[in-house]
């Protein structure tokens, strides 16, 4: 091993750089030091394990579910916890822990997909803003203004009336509201970048803009855009769970949690257990996504951890 | 300052522009006529056509937009579909009740969350401190509708000590108060661990800096340093306070429904399910209208108190 001599496809053009490692392989050693950097925070374990283990039963949920979470049996209505309905049945005998199972899905995969989106659309809008030309800056800056001065909620309502409800509709209404905070934490970080020598030299050898904001710029600027939308995960599963309670959102007979504790709540004189299965998983995972999010802020943004301390 | 202030009300005139034209686009985008809509399967084509006529549906889409902001300026909202009453009356009978409810929900956070913060920065890093913190994140975290419902199962119909349901008689100040408590409760839990979160970060920074050392050194009791550094420490709670009243405008909906209380989330979400869009375009835009002003009177609080917010940069 130590003999092999080197013979990386750098040399071969006849530069010594030294190759760095893919995209992919960067991103995971940054991942795994992140998750321990925050698992280091008081309760950041605690509130990695759990958002790890309510991501397993998420993802597993096909797996873990004893039964179909939509069939119905209207012999078996309202039944308590057995052998075979592990948390019992709801009013129409569906089994009650395979759609608290698949209810976390929906709501995970619709909190996680409209923050990304949101998260996408921000980042990419804020570089364009902060590191584009001036005429197109200061229309995103208003644009940005703009949408972040709706109440989102009362504007989903409206919405939602008249597009119709729908999972769809929810992620992008979350996104289009969450996209603009994003956006402009994106501008101010890029910029800071606007004089940075590195881009200096980037543009003197002629890179273009996209390939300048997306392979240059970004890596400096998504850190903390990150750390902010790992905080907001757990109010859009609330926004998503609140649409649904409201049947604004995930239609039935898809279950989501915010529809399951609809149901609970209406028949909770029949059983107990519909909505705990409901309202269990809903705040277990904003505790645990919030908790996490602020051991990753303290753990990487030593500027606010030292604030606090 | 006065640059500053006509800035942030241009912006704010802009928003609410975009807004109302937004809204207005998507409710005659969407398929549907609402004249059947309104009037159900029965009606005769002479009556739809008169429903057509009152709510300018034939004409072009910017005609209607142009008649929609010039009845606004004159403070018509247009008419309820189904009571035939002006919408203005409807929406402002009803924002008053939200207003009550928003103003206990942010007092009772402010009452709580500033002891907490304040006692959590005195007692940095100790177990006191540990605690607070744990207990203001979980606040946070908690779904305002999911404490709702847990609050109203259990205080109002387990134990039956307050009631469920309503906003209680007209003139009865002390069952009226009674509703209030336990949709204020929900409401306002959240914002007692963000007040008492951001409240520490503050006090902490200005119990850290130079004029609490010097305070101290000139042998000043500790109550008042503690009271000085406080006055001080209070300004970024406020202003955020103000700001946070538009995301209690949209809690609030959730804490209306639950508790079946009138006001206006309570208002909009029924006029979405009977499809009256004039109601729904005049709560959206009363509500909107509130949102935006409160957020430029936070901001220009904000520049008040701290002059570099004022230069556009």
């Amino acid at each position: 091993m130590t003999a092999e001599p080197e013979r990386s496809s750098g040399s071969r053009r006849g530069h010594a750089f030294e190759r760095r490692p893919g995209v992919l392989l960067r991103g995971a050693r940054w991942a795994v030091r992140t998750a321990r950097a925050a698992a280091a925070q008081p309760l950041g374990g605690a509130s990695l394990a759990l958002v790890g283990l309510l991501l397993a039963g998420a993802i597993l949920a096909p797996w873990l579910a004893t039964h179909d979470p939509v069939a119905i049996d209207l012999e078996a209505r309202f039944e308590g916890p057995s052998s075979s309905h592990w948390l019992g049945t709801d009013q129409l005998g569906r089994d009650t822990w395979s759609r608290a199972l698949y209810g976390l899905r929906v709501a995970l995969h619709v909190a996680l997909s409209a923050t990304a989106v949101a998260l996408a659309v921000g980042l990419l809008l804020g570089l364009l803003a902060g590191l584009g030309p001036r005429w197109v800056g200061a229309p995103l800056v208003l644009l940005f203004d703009t949408v972040s001065a709706f109440p989102i909620l009362l504007f989903a309502l409206a919405v939602v009336t008249l597009v119709g409800p729908s999972t769809g509709t929810v992620v992008l209404l979350v996104a289009i509201s969450y996209a603009p905070s994003y956006g402009r934490m994106a501008r101010t970080q890029a910029s800071a970048l606007r004089r940075a020598e590195f881009l200096e030299a980037e543009r003197s050898m002629g890179v273009g803009l996209p390939r300048l904001l997306l392979v240059h710029a970004l890596p400096n600027v998504v850190g903390p855009l990150l750390i902010v939308a790992s905080m907001d995960v757990p109010v859009v599963i609330t926004i998503e769970a609140g649409l649904s309670f409201l049947g604004l959102g995930v239609q039935p007979p898809t279950p989501s949690a915010g529809s399951i504790l609809a149901d609970g709540y209406a028949y909770i004189r029949n059983t107990p257990w519909l909505v705990l299965a409901g309202a269990l998983p809903l705040v277990l995972a904003t505790l645990g996504f919030t908790f996490l999010g602020e051991a990753l802020r303290d753990a990487l943004d030593p500027r606010l951890a030292r604030s606090r301390g | 300052m006065l640059s500053f202030t006509l800035r942030r009300l241009g912006l704010a005139a802009v928003i609410l522009v975009v807004a109302v034209s937004a809204l207005y686009g998507m409710i005659h985008l969407v398929p549907g006529d609402p004249a059947s809509v309104v009037l159900g399967p029965r009606a005769t084509p002479e009556m739809k056509a008169a429903i057509r006529e009152q709510l300018r549906l034939d004409d072009p889409f910017l005609v209607q937009l142009l008649h929609f902001f010039g009845d606004l300026l004159r403070g018509d909202l247009g008419t309820d579909l189904f009571t035939g009453r002006p919408v203005a009356a409807v929406v402002f009978e009803q924002l008053p009740h939200t207003l009550v409810l928003i103003v206990c929900a942010i007092a009772w956070a402010a009452a709580l969350g500033v002891p907490l913060g304040c006692v959590s920065a005195l007692l940095r890093g100790s177990r006191v401190d540990r605690f607070a913190g744990i207990v203001s994140v979980t606040c946070i975290a908690l779904p305002a509708f999911v404490v709702a419902l847990a609050a109203q199962y259990l205080v109002a119909v387990r134990w039956k000590l307050l009631p469920a349901l309503g906003v209680g008689e007209p003139g009865d100040l002390a069952s009226q108060l009674r509703h209030l408590v336990l949709p204020a409760f929900a409401l306002g839990l959240g914002w007692v661990g963000y007040v008492a979160r951001l409240l520490r970060a503050s006090m902490v920074e200005q119990l850290g800096s130079g004029y609490v050392r010097t305070a101290r050194a000139f042998g000043l009791p500790e109550r008042r340093v503690v009271g000085h550094a406080l006055r001080v420490a209070v300004l970024p709670t406020v202003t955020i306070l103000g700001a946070g009243i538009g995301g209690l405008l949209s809690g609030a909906v959730l804490a209306e429904i639950v508790f079946a209380r009138p006001g206006i989330g309570k208002l909009i979400y029924d006029a979405v399910s009977t499809r009256n869009y004039p109601v729904v375009m005049g709560g959206v835009l009363v509500s909107t209208a509130f949102f935006v002003l409160s957020t430029a009177l936070a901001d220009g609080l904000n520049a008040l108190l701290d002059p570099r917010l004022r230069s556009p940069e």
